[in-house]
């Protein structure tokens, strides 16, 4: 009753089939001889596209006011930015491995 | 109780009498449940992301990680996700039929909805099996980098906690809501907690089952 408008019945199943699709193409994909970063760079492509399909659909996000995204979305991404600054460490751990060995 | 479950979250119905600063205007135009239970998971995400990040960190750091799942496994990880996928529609629906009064469609959703989620954990309790039977443990397994135990069981553990836990939720939710103790607003704000534990799967389903297939 508080919504103006929500997900029809058939938006619902077709973001479920969309999803279920998805999966099954990050699982062909997984079998494909790809590099690793190719690889990841796709699937966490095609996670980021089903994390999105769930939020606006299933979470309804999509059908609130945009005050409520934007309180909460942009900032929890901003953080999770930032906290790709630990990698580099990570990479220089990886080159002194390979100085030892 | 509360007029805040349930009641009417227009800002304008109740704005003369209490105002803006009495809490007479509600800027989300949600009730503070929903706004409550959003701001969970924000911090719930950022929780499972430290965790994500981490292992990202000893994995490029480490020279070679294991790739133990074989095809078995990764069947069984796809089905893990249809299931998961699969028990938020039956959310989504609980939540359609509560919001409209029909009270034993919206109990049924639920329980299906759970179950759904007990199957998930069966199916994942029933990989940890294997690969503790096979020799994994958290700092130790016999393929080399002893990280890879620690990772496994954390991200997947830390998941697999935050299904159980959904799961006696959604019980007791479809038990009040059959007893009309709670409202359409909490069944909603227990489908945010679901759909968000189902989010953060469709991450670890492919960085830690898919990323590690055994391909050769």
């Amino acid at each position: 009753m508080e919504h103006a408008e929500t997900a029809g019945l058939k938006i619902v199943f077709s973001v479920w089939f969309g999803l279920l699709g998805l999966t099954a193409l990050e699982v062909i994909l997984a079998y494909r001889q790809l590099p690793l970063e190719t690889m990841l760079t796709v699937l966490m492509f095609l996670s980021v596209i089903k994390a999105a399909l769930i939020i606006a659909y299933f979470m309804h996000l999509r059908y609130e006011q945009a005050s409520l995204f934007v309180t909460l979305i942009p900032a929890l991404v901003f953080i999770l930015i930032m906290m790709t600054v630990i990698f580099a460490d990570s990479s220089r751990l990886a080159h002194m491995r390979s100085l030892v060995q | 109780m509360s007029s805040s479950s349930g009641g009417p979250v227009a800002t304008a119905t109740h704005g003369d009498d209490i105002g803006v600063w009495g809490g007479g205007a509600l800027p989300y135009a949600v009730p503070s449940k929903k706004l409550g239970m959003w701001l969970f998971i924000v911090s719930d995400a950022i929780t499972f992301s430290a965790v994500i990040f981490s292992y990202g960190y000893l994995r490029l750091a480490a020279t070679a990680w294991p790739r133990p799942f074989e095809v078995p496994s990764i069947t069984n990880a796809t089905v893990m996700t249809f299931v998961l996928l699969s028990s938020s529609v039956a959310m989504v629906l609980a939540v359609r039929a509560s919001s409209i009064g029909k009270v034993s469609a919206a109990v049924g959703w639920l329980v299906a909805t759970a179950l759904g989620g007990v199957v998930f954990d069966i199916l994942h309790i029933h990989e940890w099996v294997g690969l503790i039977g096979e020799g994994v443990r958290p700092f130790h397994n016999p393929w080399g980098t002893p990280m890879f135990g620690a990772a496994f069981f954390t991200m997947t553990g830390l998941h697999m906690v935050h299904v159980t836990i959904g799961v006696v939720y959604l019980l007791v939710i479809a038990v009040g809501f059959g007893r009309r103790k709670f409202s359409a607003v909490d069944v909603e704000v227990s489908g945010l907690y679901w759909h968000f534990v189902d989010l953060v799967w469709m991450f670890i389903f492919p960085l830690v089952y898919l990323l590690s297939a055994k391909t050769a």
